[in-house]
């Protein structure tokens, strides 16, 4: 089916978004990253598969915005150990499909392949995302991002970085 | 002996059996106990596959004929609850050539059946039936069912197995850390806890003996936790410093505690163990009233619960539970869940939120002890020195009114402890 002239400005638009997203974390610029929420931002990332109810089962990550920041306070301490010295990270973004949009918000999937370097060893990171993007202004702020890491039922190595 | 005193070296000798009194000693123990794939053996035989380990909990598996993989050392483990509703706990090898029988998490089932050449068992472990029977004449059907292990036993709904037919009974294992669990129950309204939220699993590059003696180490927090003490105000901190009143403790058997207690009666404010009160969590407060009524429901809301380490594999955090699974000499995971008390819906979900955030592979306090773990691994490969040093507050280790060896909170007592043990088991093995 093709898309309309406004559907492709939307998937080019949330593409970039995604990119921009990736290399931010890929860098550590964890300031940055963080405005990219909106006050109401979760970020979820399940264990044991899609991951069921967050609110009755346990997640790897279930932040809200509060625990976003808490997280970012946390990494600007220098003392985060498990991220001291940093992790080396390279994320390729793929098989970006908007899934659907309301007008204010648009929901994305995207596959990303995340590779880490670690004083630990060098550690091969896949996941499935999910995105709600909420327009404002001229762009996008992020009000929901869901990682479905591949290997999640399985035992993970740490992974103090951000997903 | 002179805390600062040279240990003798020690000249690995791979034709000879380790000589533990020389590798485990008062205050010292030899790095190679974490670095040795033959010592890892030793343990496996010695430790893990002779005494009592815990496995999993009776609320996994709370219907008849459910099922959950559990594991006990490197060994995979089905814990069943059969048709009359009795606890099995089956390796997972069918007795003909070997296959996996079960290859799900977790489930309902009756029986399971082999994929290779279709034996069937009961969830009970015996052969139902194997296809084209007229191929075997005089098998015994008897002893060609699912490998079980030895003993199996539950202490308020926590489940035990030991793979050795006799040997100490779990009562006599267990001791005083009975009255830990008994305390972890008492937390709950209904005198229950439920493991229902699903675990975690964190895999980290490290022997297992490293976390096992750091889930009781009280004299790494200020320094290994520092990033979220500064930012969150947990209040846990302060336990574990030189000023506080709380106590580290070695129960014997491998067992050992940093009892906090002291710190929280200081406080004297119900639900603080929890960093929380009582009036925000009104539900709770008046079903533990009602349960136990109002003074003793104030002691247990002040005492909170323990921070014990069940040798060699359950960690009571307080609020989660942590089962610890060697996997090789320098391979370990630690599984993870909160803790969710029977009738608490409210605390519960302050339970789960709370772990998600601390513990796991990206938490804000386990992703830097992991860190710590696979440091030390890595440092213990280094030759010079040979030795770790254990002594901390030996001076003034002290028995308390039970005969247990004490020490302040930062104090090494319970690496101690763990060690003694340790030795104990691997020279009558």
């Amino acid at each position: 089916m093709a898309m309309t002239p406004e559907q492709r400005a939307t998937l080019e638009d949330v593409t970039q978004f995604i990119y921009r997203e990736a290399r931010l974390q890929d860098e550590h610029a964890y300031d940055a990253w963080e405005a990219l929420w909106t006050d109401d931002g979760v970020y979820w990332v399940p264990a044991n598969g899609e991951g069921g109810d967050p609110e009755q089962e346990m997640s790897i990550l279930y932040d809200n915005r509060s625990r976003i920041a808490l997280r970012i306070r946390q990494f600007h301490t220098g003392k985060r150990f498990s991220q001291t010295p940093r992790s080396g990270l390279r994320r390729v973004v793929s098989n970006i499909e908007v899934i659907g949009d309301d007008g204010k918000e648009v929901r994305v999937c995207s596959n990303a392949i995340v590779f880490e370097s670690h004083v630990r060893g060098d550690t091969i990171w896949a996941s499935r995302n999910e995105y709600t993007l909420r327009r404002e202004g001229e762009g996008f702020r992020m009000a929901r991002k869901k990682v479905v890491l591949v290997n999640n039922g399985t035992a993970l190595w740490s992974m103090a970085f951000l997903i | 002996m002179d805390n600062c005193a040279t240990v003798i070296p020690i000249v690995p000798d791979r034709s000879a059996a380790p000589r533990w009194d020389q590798l485990v000693q008062a205050d010292h123990v030899h790095g190679s106990l974490y670095t040795d794939p033959a010592i890892f053996q030793a343990e496996l035989a010695a430790i893990w596959f002779r005494t009592w380990v815990y496995v999993g909990h009776e609320s996994e598996v709370p219907n008849p004929n459910d099922y959950v993989m559990k594991s006990i050392g490197p060994e995979p483990v089905i814990m069943t609850r059969a048709k009359d509703g009795s606890i099995h706990l089956l390796h997972n090898r069918c007795p003909h050539r070997g296959n996996r029988v079960c290859v799900t998490d977790k489930g309902n089932a009756r029986s399971f059946t082999c994929p290779y050449h279709g034996w069937t068992f009961a969830n009970d472990g015996a052969l139902k039936g194997y296809p084209f029977p007229s191929g075997y004449e005089d098998a015994d059907r008897s002893k060609l069912g699912l490998g079980k292990v030895a003993r199996v036993q539950s202490y308020r709904g926590f489940v035990f197995g030991s793979m050795a037919e006799e040997g100490p009974t779990l009562e006599e294992h267990l001791g005083a850390a009975m009255k830990a669990i008994d305390a972890v129950c008492e937390t709950s309204p209904e005198g229950e806890v439920q493991v229902t939220a699903g675990f975690l699993k964190h895999k980290v590059r490290s022997n297992w003996k490293f976390l096992v003696e750091n889930e009781t180490d009280g004299y790494h927090p200020s320094f290994v936790h520092a990033s979220i003490f500064e930012v969150a105000q947990s209040g846990i901190g302060t336990l574990y410093s030189s000023e506080s009143t709380a106590v580290s403790r070695d129960f014997g058997n491998g067992h050992t505690e940093n009892d906090l207690r002291p710190e929280f009666r200081k406080r004297d404010v119900p639900m603080s163990w929890f960093g929380t009160t009582a009036e925000k969590l009104p539900e709770y407060t008046q079903k533990m009233n009602a349960a136990y009524g109002e003074e003793k429901a104030r002691r247990i809301m002040i005492d909170g619960t323990p921070h014990i380490m069940i040798f060699p594999n359950l960690f009571i955090a307080e609020i989660q539970i942590f089962v610890i699974q060697p996997i090789a000499v320098n391979e370990t995971v630690q599984h993870v869940t909160a803790l969710q008390f029977k009738g608490a819906p409210d605390l519960n979900r302050r339970m789960r939120q709370q772990t998600m955030g601390s513990v796991g592979p990206a938490g804000f306090l386990l992703a830097d002890d992991a860190e710590m773990y696979e440091r030390t691994q890595l440092g213990v490969q280094s030759q010079n020195p040979e030795w770790l040093y254990l002594g901390r507050g030996r001076h003034r280790e002290r028995r308390d009114e039970n005969g247990f060896r004490i020490g302040d909170a930062t104090d090494e007592t319970p690496s101690r402890g763990i060690w003694r043990h340790y030795r104990a088991l691997m020279e009558a093995a």
